[in-house]
């Protein structure tokens, strides 16, 4: 299963993922980060805590939520267990989201 | 807008379909959840696709190609809703079974893609499969979306390459590694500071496309032995997974992706060293993978009974002047520059390709050609490994269209032997350090490769310290391996505390590595020679996944000296472009001098065609001719024998001083700037001075060598 919540105030936008964040369940996480386009947002942290599993699909809503939002939007991700740390390691995630 | 052709128009146990695209071949993504899938065979006479849950023996669809989904010799369809990050695929194949006349069609067999992007059943490197499967190496299907960030192919020029020749695990894998993730894509990428540091600007890997390591594989004196080096493709298009720390979750592919990016960042280029002579399906007792059920008369060379020609040593030949392959091949190319951004590819026993489809040499092979004039392989380096097991040898002469790079064996051979003393190579080592014109000469020396050591063979550190090659570990008795390897153990065989014994070997290292980074050419070296890693006598590594292999990095700070001698002769030739001129001028230059002149132990007098130990060689780089700050004399001094040689320097411009680059001596005989005009080398020892403007009388008098 597979769950999120997204939250703003002002500028900030608050991201909680739980679950398998798998290519069945990513466009739809897509879809609502697709919608902060055009918005003033300056800075997206990803609450990872419960996140249970993330691959090719999840990293992909994370680099497309940095490319559209722009170089001035700070991703944060925080609460990252340790799968979830290497996978982003190993991948070249980390160039485009911070681990806090 | 709506595309009417986003609906399927076959159902079949749920699962939903319509008639695909014939290009490209292979699995692609089609919106958000349908994948194109399309494969070429000319002889099938029935096509099924098999979709598979990952890691799942029996396949959860099984879908006929309607005869109308077939457009010629392609099979294709667009299947719906798949979760792509979980799903593999293979094919099953129908139609003759005729070896004598070259057909192998088997419907039981699951077929690999050979288009596949990624390969999983071996995710984990030397994870032991489950042989029951009957798919063993399983299609996946990948997003090819990678946000490269601007990244692109270097194109740094070939003439200022300098080549470092390694193995993605070997590199890593052994503790003293100390990175993160040892022997992967991941873990190479915490070396990228070590090689700015050592200042090399070009990688070549060892093959990383899909190979299974357990080809072949056995234990022998409880070590299990591996197919590790991977000359043995089971697919052209997938990286290696087993090489991937990320390989489990699907994202190998990203994983190397990042690997190349970051290279680029640091000025590195990736090449690949690919293997197209031939795949990991072997002759007639050999597995069915994928080509032999799909097409084994297009895929492969064959005898007039249908036998396997073995032009490759490795049990089957590619047929790779056959029009189709030669397509497969070149789009194998492409997908790696345009979807990687490869810098290069370094072919392996390259004299294959070639050969026609009776296996003959050809004069004006099509492959050769239409990939040194591909536009998509414009500006990528292409190098020959110029001979194969068939006896074709065409170093010197291999068809180049003015494109191909060759690994110089001769080079290799004749810094062998001369390094240990062999006068009769003297002369010939004359043309070496001038970046072979006898070879190259209608070309460049941008066409000569020069090594002394590769994976294919001694270390650099075993080629100083053994006679023989020590492979009874390869479980061969010894019978593996070349047997030529002009290697000279300097007293002892092996390890040995006999102090006289070991400095010598460092010289002749660092010997080895002078001649290596002062020749016109392009240098390669092979990791690791740079703090005497050693494979303790094993000149065949090929099956050894262990510390034969694998890079001891506690090796570099007992020989940090041999480190900073290399690192010192990568900055100096990257400084002074006059070492890497590859257009065989033999004039004069601006300063009236000759640019590369040769000389005894009295300066201009040498005869350089009889057997000589004793010689120094001399660059002449004007500031005005190169661009450079400062006119530059490079000075050196080379002394085989086995006695102390004196050498008097040549005169150069007033103004001008002598200055110590790099000594490869330990008797700390330094030039003394002050009185002397000559330098006395130690026995089998290199000397490197820098002939520059006096300190003194330059503004700020900063030090430039």
């Amino acid at each position: 299963m597979f769950d999120f919540k997204v939250t703003e105030n002002a500028g900030e936008v608050d991201v909680v993922l739980k679950g398998r964040l798998d290519a069945t369940v990513a466009p739809q996480l897509h879809e609502e980060m697709a919608k902060m386009q055009g918005s003033d947002i300056k800075k997206v942290t990803f609450d990872v805590k419960e996140l249970e599993y993330i691959a090719s699909a999840g990293l992909r809503v994370i680099i497309f939520t940095k490319q559209k939002l722009g170089a001035d939007t700070q991703i944060f991700m925080k609460d990252v267990n340790d799968d979830v740390k290497q996978v982003i390691e190993m991948t070249g995630c980390d160039n485009f989201v911070t681990i806090i | 807008m709506i595309r009417i052709d986003e609906y399927p128009t076959h159902e079949l146990n749920g699962i939903k379909y319509r008639c695909g695209r014939v290009q490209p071949f292979g699995a692609s993504v089609v919106g958000n959840s349908g994948v194109n899938f399309s494969i070429f065979s000319s002889d099938a006479t029935y096509c099924e696709l098999l979709l598979f849950h990952h890691g799942v023996r029996e396949p959860f669809a099984r879908i006929p190609f309607p005869e109308e989904f077939r457009i010629g010799n392609v099979f294709s369809m667009i299947v719906y809703d798949l979760d792509i990050e979980e799903l593999e695929y293979g094919y099953c194949m129908d139609g003759p079974y005729d070896p004598e006349h070259g057909y192998r069609f088997d419907r039981s067999k699951i077929l690999l893609d050979p288009y596949a992007k990624l390969v999983s059943g071996r995710n984990v490197w030397g994870s032991e499969p489950d042989w029951e499967d009957p798919f063993q190496h399983r299609g996946c299907v990948i997003l090819e979306d990678y946000d490269w960030e601007g990244d692109k192919p270097l194109e740094i020029p070939m003439k200022d390459l300098v080549i470092y020749e390694t193995h993605v695990r070997s590199f890593t894998k052994d503790e003293s590694s100390g990175v993160r993730y040892k022997g992967t894509f991941a873990g190479l990428l915490d070396k990228i500071p070590y090689l700015k540091e050592l200042g090399v600007n070009c990688i070549e890997l060892l093959p990383i496309f899909e190979f299974d390591e357990f080809e072949n594989s056995r234990v022998i004196d409880g070590e299990r032995l591996y197919n590790y080096w991977g000359y043995s493709t089971v697919c052209f298009y997938a990286p290696k997974a087993g090489y991937a720390a990320s390989a489990p979750l699907g994202l190998a592919a990203d994983e190397l992706k990042n690997l190349i990016k970051q290279m680029h960042k640091a000025g590195i280029e990736v090449m690949l060293d690919v293997v197209f002579n031939h795949t990991a399906e072997g002759n007639e007792q050999g597995p069915y993978i994928s080509y032999r059920g799909i097409d084994n008369k297009t895929y492969y060379l064959l005898t007039p009974d249908g036998f396997y020609y073995n032009f490759s040593g490795c049990g089957n030949t590619m047929n790779c002047n056959n029009a189709i392959v030669r397509n497969c091949i070149l789009d194998a190319l492409r997908y790696w520059v345009a979807d990687y951004h490869i810098d290069g590819f370094r072919f392996d026993l390259a004299s294959i390709l070639s050969r026609d489809e009776n296996g003959a040499p050809m004069t004006s092979p099509p492959l050769l050609e239409t990939l040194a004039h591909d536009a998509v392989l414009g500006k990528c380096k292409l190098i020959a490994e110029a001979w194969d097991a068939g006896g074709l040898y065409q170093v010197g002469s291999f068809p180049a269209w003015g494109r191909w790079a060759e690994w110089n064996g001769k080079y290799r051979d004749c810094l062998r032997k001369f390094i240990k003393s062999s006068a009769e190579c003297g002369p010939e080592l004359i043309w070496r350090l001038k970046g072979s014109p006898d070879l190259y000469g209608n070309r460049s020396a941008e066409a000569s490769i020069n090594f002394i050591t590769c994976h294919d063979g001694f270390t650099m550190y075993d080629l100083v310290s053994y006679n023989e090659k020590h492979n009874m570990a390869n479980g061969e008795n010894n019978n593996d391996g070349s047997n030529d390897n002009d290697s000279w153990n300097c007293g002892a065989e092996g390890e040995t505390d006999d102090k006289e014994i070991l400095s010598l070997r460092r010289r002749q290292i660092k010997n080895a590595a002078g001649l290596l980074l002062l020749s016109r050419g392009i240098p390669m070296i092979l990791s690791g020679d740079e703090f005497a890693n050693t494979q303790y006598g094993n000149n065949n590594a090929y099956c050894q996944d262990n510390k034969i292999s694998w890079l001891d990095w506690s090796r570099l700070k007992e020989n940090k000296d041999i480190f900073d001698f290399f690192k010192t002769l990568i900055a100096f030739r990257s400084k002074h472009p006059v070492l890497r001129r590859s257009d065989f001028y033999t004039g004069m230059n601006s300063l009236g001098y000759p640019e590369m002149s040769f000389h005894g132990s009295r300066p201009w007098e040498f005869d350089e065609n009889s057997p000589f130990l004793a010689f120094g060689f001399m660059y002449v780089e004007p500031a005005v001719d190169y661009g450079t700050r400062d006119d530059s004399f490079i000075y050196c001094a080379v002394n085989a024998y086995w006695e102390s040689v004196s050498f008097e320097l040549p005169a150069i411009p007033e103004g001008m001083e002598w200055e110590t680059v790099a000594y490869s001596g330990d008797d700390r005989a330094k030039y003394d700037k002050n009185t002397d005009n000559s330098v006395t080398l130690m026995p089998r020892s290199l000397m490197l001075l820098h002939g520059h403007t006096k300190r003194n009388t330059r503004k700020g008098g900063k030090k430039d060598v």
